[in-house]
């Protein structure tokens, strides 16, 4: 494809948020009015010094950060190539990247004066991290979390209600976390006069991929100053997970205008690309749904079509439209890994590092095994370790007692 | 241009009564059953017909029109069925306006302009897509209406006085007033409120002005009919078919009755409201 390259890959989207083609606002008349308030709200508190300073202290003190960058040698000695660092999101509050878009939609959310938050998720970091910022703030938290979820995820279930969440267990459809989000987008066209819609990935109509990005970008920003201390040069290459893609826009964006820095997303692939998968841009082309034009898993008549994968965070048939983007103008390779592969990215990380990773982030392992020992030993390559795997701990234990019989 | 739309909204002003505007689901509960639903609602008392075009992910939508886009989807339905459709229904009815509602995906799909063409030659009038507000029209909206077909547009209670010129702008045919914020089939609508919202659309546009969501009822249709120039009913219809399916979800004898039936009964509430109006 002969896409001409711009100046800056970091300057979009447009004011009608787009890249290219991607992204866009396509929802109902009901929720455009709420969509364009929150876009000026946060235009207002970028502007403002005293936003950026309470976030600065909550992400401090009440988050965690700077999350580590740690070298992880016996992985780098194992696979005998890479120096091989992770970032380490898991480390956060709450245990994944989440809380740091959470933070920033709930510092919006009370400057717009709304009290009720509602949240869709998937693997239920994101609703874990909702119900803890809203917790905090004391206000109102419904989550949103398809049923199939709700039963593969039951740990982070009951983090939400201790929490003080309502979790709804999402019937429609395939039970996953695209129908939780129809169910949330349902909630918020309904109770939109005191409802704000914290969506938790770097998706859904403008200007919400944007401002996840942002608020996500702090794991670049941070990957690029430690990186420095560390070894006094950037990185020679990133790769991060992808579901929606949050987790990998944040660890992204501050270097996208390095050229000498080689940038990987890894999707799932489920059973396979041939048969059940989530991997959007290797499996789907581009179509309109939750409010974004972007990569979908659909059928020939515009259907959406189920998405699979051993990750319940991963599970969803689009990709933000900022990836989008950035594999067509061919910024960022994107690559995708098996459940299979993941699990035994999951186990390997266990063993040699201490760190047990979510099944998520386990596909970014996975890839860094075959890509780490390929390069020659004095390559940096930083790995987003987005989430922790305790939520995982009882699927994985199930489904390894399962291959042992 | 005068379309259907048009001529069939200055026939029901020069009768001084409001329109009965009827959804239905293309292809629901199968597209032949659906075929004769659609032809049996304009001798039930229906005006205009909304047909859906079934989609899986109907995020404005309720349980009701959802299962009923589910439905038609697993016995095979597409956007091209539904144009089928419409052209074997303009076989036997060349008066009665047919607007297809639904989202934007499988147009997209489909191609916008291939589409254009296919419609306007199946004999469909108007569109509503409910994805694409006036911030998108450069996708759908502006090329339908050099195709000369309707883009019909929803105002909703939260389209305010600043934001309704926008959103009128390219709209043409009628315009679809949400009585609630929220899905189809949750809330009744309240006719006080409605009435109140009608006058002040009114007071940006000379196009008729439709009311739909939360209207089930013949008294209720009335009683919105009577404040509106027509009264759209969808989710009560598909609840009928619903009712009217055997155990695996099939049509039975009683299918297309079941659903004429009930739009009688609310083509009476709507006619009634003339005569209260008058």
């Amino acid at each position: 494809m002969n896409i001409a390259k711009p100046n800056s890959y970091r300057s979009g989207p447009d004011e009608r948020g787009h890249f290219g083609i991607f992204g866009g606002r396509f929802v109902a008349e009901t929720l455009m009015p709420l969509i364009l308030d929150l876009e000026k709200a946060y235009t207002a508190a970028k502007a403002d010094p005293a936003f950026q300073a309470e976030m600065d202290g909550y992400l401090k003190n009440y988050v965690g950060r700077p999350s580590p960058l740690y070298f992880a040698e016996r992985l780098t000695e194992h696979l005998g190539g890479a120096k091989i660092y992770l970032k380490r999101e898991e480390l956060n509050h709450t245990g994944s990247h989440k809380v740091n878009n959470v933070l920033g939609q709930i510092m919006l959310a009370r400057r717009m004066g709304k009290k009720r938050i509602i949240a869709e998720t998937g693997a239920g970091q994101h609703g874990v991290a909702t119900a803890t910022l809203c917790a905090r703030f004391g206000l109102e938290c419904v989550v949103y979390m398809g049923a199939v979820d709700v039963e593969r995820q039951q740990p982070n279930v009951i983090r939400m209600a201790m929490l003080g969440a309502t979790v709804h267990p999402v019937q429609s459809g395939t039970r996953t976390l695209k129908d939780a989000m129809n169910e949330a987008l349902r909630d918020w066209v309904t109770n939109v006069h005191n409802t704000f819609y914290c969506i938790g990935t770097v998706a859904g109509p403008h200007p919400y991929p944007t401002l996840v990005r942002d608020f996500q970008s702090i794991i670049g920003s941070e990957t690029r100053t430690q990186m420095q201390e560390v070894e006094g040069r950037l990185p020679d290459s990133l790769i991060a997970c992808i579901g929606g893609g949050s987790n990998a826009m944040g660890l992204f964006h501050p270097f996208l205008d390095d050229p000498s820095v080689e940038i990987f997303g890894v999707e799932a692939a489920g059973h396979g690309l041939t048969q059940l998968h989530a991997a959007s841009i290797a499996g789907g082309r581009p179509g309109v749904l939750h409010g974004n034009r972007t990569y979908l898993l659909m059928d020939a008549d515009g259907q959406i079509q189920d998405a699979h994968s051993i990750s319940a965070g991963l599970d969803y048939p689009g990709i933000g439209p900022e990836h989008s983007w950035l594999h067509e103008v061919g910024r960022v390779n994107y690559l995708s890994a098996t459940d299979e592969e993941a699990l035994a990215a999951f186990q390997l990380l266990s063993k040699l590092e201490g760190i047990i990773p979510a099944l998520e982030p386990a596909h970014a392992i996975a890839k860094v095994m075959e890509l780490a020992p390929k390069r020659p030993r004095d390559h940096l390559m930083v790995v987003n370790l987005s989430g922790r795997g305790d939520k995982d701990v009882p699927q994985v234990g199930d489904i390894l007692k399962g291959k042992s019989k | 241009m005068t379309t259907r739309i048009d001529t069939r909204f200055a026939e029901l002003k020069k009768d001084g009564r409001s329109a009965f505007v009827t959804f239905v689901m293309a292809g629901d509960p199968d597209p032949a059953t659906s075929l004769e639903i659609v032809k049996a609602l304009p001798k039930a008392g229906a005006d205009v017909i909304e047909l859906g075009m079934p989609f899986t992910d109907p995020m404005a939508d309720g349980p009701s029109i959802q299962a009923a886009g589910l439905r038609a989807l697993k016995l095979g339905m597409t956007l091209k069925k539904t144009l089928d459709l419409v052209r074997d229904f303009r076989e036997v009815d060349n008066a009665t306006p047919i607007v297809l509602m639904g989202y934007y995906n499988p147009i997209y799909i489909y191609g916008v302009d291939k589409f254009l063409g296919d419609a306007k030659s199946a004999g469909i009038d108007g569109l509503i897509i409910v994805d694409l507000p006036p911030e998108e029209d450069d996708e759908l909206c502006l090329p339908a209406m050099k195709a000369g077909l309707n883009f019909i547009r929803l105002a909703t209670p939260t389209t305010d006085d600043k934001r309704l010129p926008a959103v009128l702008a390219n709209t043409s045919g009628f315009v679809y007033y949400v009585a609630i914020t929220g899905i189809t089939g949750a809330a009744a609508a309240d006719a006080t409120a409605v009435s109140a919202a009608v006058a002040r659309i009114k007071r940006h546009t000379q196009l008729p002005v439709c009311v739909g969501f939360g209207i089930r009822t013949p008294e209720s249709a009335r009683a919105i009919a009577s404040h509106a120039n027509g009264a759209v009913v969808g989710t009560a219809l598909v609840d009928a078919l619903k009712n009217s399916l055997d155990a695996e979800g099939r049509a039975t004898g009683k299918t297309v009755n079941a659903v004429a039936e009930l739009a009688v009964s609310l083509a009476q509430g709507v006619k009634g409201a003339q005569q209260a109006a008058e």
